[in-house]
């Protein structure tokens, strides 16, 4: 039978009917992987051996009758989180031969579940970008068109179930970095609640902003992995000991009645015409379904992209202060001393955009601007997520599109920074407001490139999330394949 | 507000990071138009607002904290496995102390 493709359901159908074997699975997904990964670049490092191995032990399981929730299923790990004894690289030269001596909670988890992980994807550098053109290891190409970029920061991710070199992936989401790949390559990307998944393991970038979500190929696959990384880590004190609940449960295809706010803001200047067409035939799509369609307000949405790059670089100019060439990673040659040390080495190992970052972020902290622009910014931060508490009195979700444009080509907005941070206009503002949204495919542009829907729900509502993009799936599924 | 290639010098002395006479110079002309545009956030009144200091602040995120129980740590060989240049169970560092 054909196993390339299939999704976590399909996969388990035939597991269960004995039509295929975990190591026939994880053996098709590597040599795909082997014959499309040089056009694609998606992964950095491929588990080979280690996946087999485990492919056997888990049809051992099967043989005995044991069954677990994402059993005998490829997934493929961004490179900013942490697996056990394979290498974490951050798509950066400073961690070019890291091995982590332990794994990531939700790796830990996916394991538990009977996952396998196939290999680690390219990412933009430390997760900074919008492209994927940041990695230290080369570009990841959309599976859509080979000239245009995947998005970023999750590239190698987004390609990787777009292309069928994994059935579902984990990407790492600070400013729409898993949802911007997923709306450029056409598959489900969603980005928990702040707190709803561990961060333990997530290599970090933006603290208050980082959070670990899945892309899949359907909302009910995002579903299923959420349900498995989800919940309270004593290793992790922002991780919420609010319950989990049933996410697949919640897929029961009811939409009727659920207040949809449109947000004006969402459709202004700069908004792509066939973007906006798709997004809003999707809209009406939505109340032929039975929701409800109000206009809401997000008065501060033109402040995110400026109170982002404040928070987000600040954070990383802190947190990316630990490589130094000490303990781990890359250390330059021959400094005499150690604060030479210190300094070569970060400047060979970093890359440009990390360099940019580290920089802004200390500039905004440093002794007479911290008020201007740091303080200043979290106060803008608490505007943002004002908005959405008074947005959520008058409606359940909030829809626009997940990106201004379709995948744009290789190149483009590399010489201008803040171009490319303008990518993330309608992503940044979930991260800031720490709330849940998801991307879906809605359409294609008439050049055949996927085009996203963004939903966002209230803090831990992600069941009503995933509900109501399900019902949208299964009465309008997005059966484009990439032209590979 | 213009950023010289000193003040580039002075952030990149704070964040321990070497640049080129060319990375200077471009970051000098970036980093001033990224921060004439994030100054837009000024034409907010802010007076009143309180910082959003951390992101868990919803009621529902009861973000509690686990009991203070020692537990194992890495323990020093896997500690030290990643390290450029062990030594006898330490980080082997260059001279700390510079010469005047």
């Amino acid at each position: 039978m054909e196993i390339i493709g299939l999704t976590v359901d399909r996969l388990h159908e035939a597991l269960r009917a004995r039509a295929t074997s975990v190591r026939e699975v994880c053996a098709r997904t590597l040599e795909r992987i082997e014959a499309l990964n040089r056009q694609l670049g998606a992964f950095l490092t491929i588990n080979r051996d280690e996946a087999l191995r485990r492919a056997e032990e888990l049809d051992g399981e099967l043989a005995r009758g044991d069954w677990r929730p994402l059993m005998g299923v490829p997934v493929a790990v961004k490179d900013n989180i942490c697996t056990r004894g394979l290498r974490t690289t951050c798509a950066s030269k400073i961690l070019h031969n890291f091995v982590p001596p332990y794994n990531a909670t939700a790796v830990e988890r996916l394991l538990e579940a009977g996952a396998v992980i196939i290999g680690k994807t390219n990412c933009d550098e430390f997760a900074m970008g919008s492209s994927n053109e940041n990695s230290a290891f080369g570009i990841v190409r959309n599976p859509w068109d080979a000239e245009r970029v995947p998005g970023g920061s999750s590239g190698g991710s987004g390609a990787a179930v777009a292309a069928d070199l994994c059935v579902v992936a984990l990407g790492s989401d600070t400013g729409g970095s898993v949802r911007l790949p997923a709306a450029f390559c056409g598959v489900v990307g969603l980005k928990p609640t702040y707190g709803r998944v561990s961060r333990y393991g997530l290599v970090a970038y933006g603290s208050s902003l980082d959070q670990i979500g899945p892309i899949t190929k359907t909302v009910a696959d995002a579903a299923r992995v959420l349900q498995v990384i989800a919940g309270r880590d004593p290793r992790d004190s922002t991780s919420s000991n609010h319950p989990v609940p049933d996410y697949l449960a919640a897929l029961n295809g009811e939409i009727k009645g659920v207040r949809l706010g449109v947000p004006r803001e969402y459709f202004g200047p700069g908004l792509d015409e066939e973007v906006k067409d798709a997004v809003w035939r999707a809209i009406h799509r939505f109340a032929d379904l039975g929701a409800e369609i109000v206009e809401v307000r997000l008065p501060h949405t033109e402040y995110a992209i400026a109170c982002y790059y404040i928070i987000a670089t600040a954070e990383a100019s802190s947190n990316l202060a630990r490589y130094d060439g000490v303990r781990y990673g890359y250390r330059a040659e021959g400094a005499r001393t150690l604060r030479e040390m210190y300094r070569r080495t970060r400047h060979e190992g970093f890359g440009a955009e990390v360099k940019r970052r580290i920089m802004l972020g200390t500039y905004v902290l440093s002794a007479g601007y911290y008020d201007a622009y740091y303080l200043k910014a979290l106060k803008v931060r608490a505007l943002i997520e004002r908005d959405f508490r008074e947005a959520f009195a008058r409606c359940d979700l909030i829809v626009g599109p997940t990106s201004p444009t379709v995948a744009f080509r290789l190149g483009e907005k590399m010489a201008d920074p803040l171009a490319m941070y303008l990518s993330d206009v309608y992503t940044i503002m979930a991260n800031l407001a720490a709330i849940p949204a998801i991307s879906i495919p809605v359409g294609l542009s008439r050049e055949g490139l996927p085009i996203g829907l963004q939903l966002h729900a209230r803090p831990f509502e992600e069941a009503t999330l995933l509900r109501v993009a399900h019902a949208y799936e299964r009465a309008f599924p997005f059966s484009h394949k990439p032209p590979l | 507000m213009p950023i010289t290639k000193s003040d580039v010098e002075k952030i990149a002395q704070l964040a321990h990071l070497e640049l080129t006479e060319e990375e200077k110079e471009q970051f000098a002309v970036q980093l001033a138009a990224i921060v004439a545009y994030v100054e837009k956030l000024n034409e907010l009144d802010t007076t009143d607002v309180p910082p959003m200091a951390h992101a868990g602040r919803d009621e529902r995120a009861d973000y509690a904290q686990r009991d203070d129980v020692i537990s194992e740590g890495l323990g020093q060989e896997l500690a030290l496995r990643n390290a450029p240049d062990p030594a006898r169970g330490y980080f082997r560092v260059p001279k700390v102390i510079e010469e005047g």
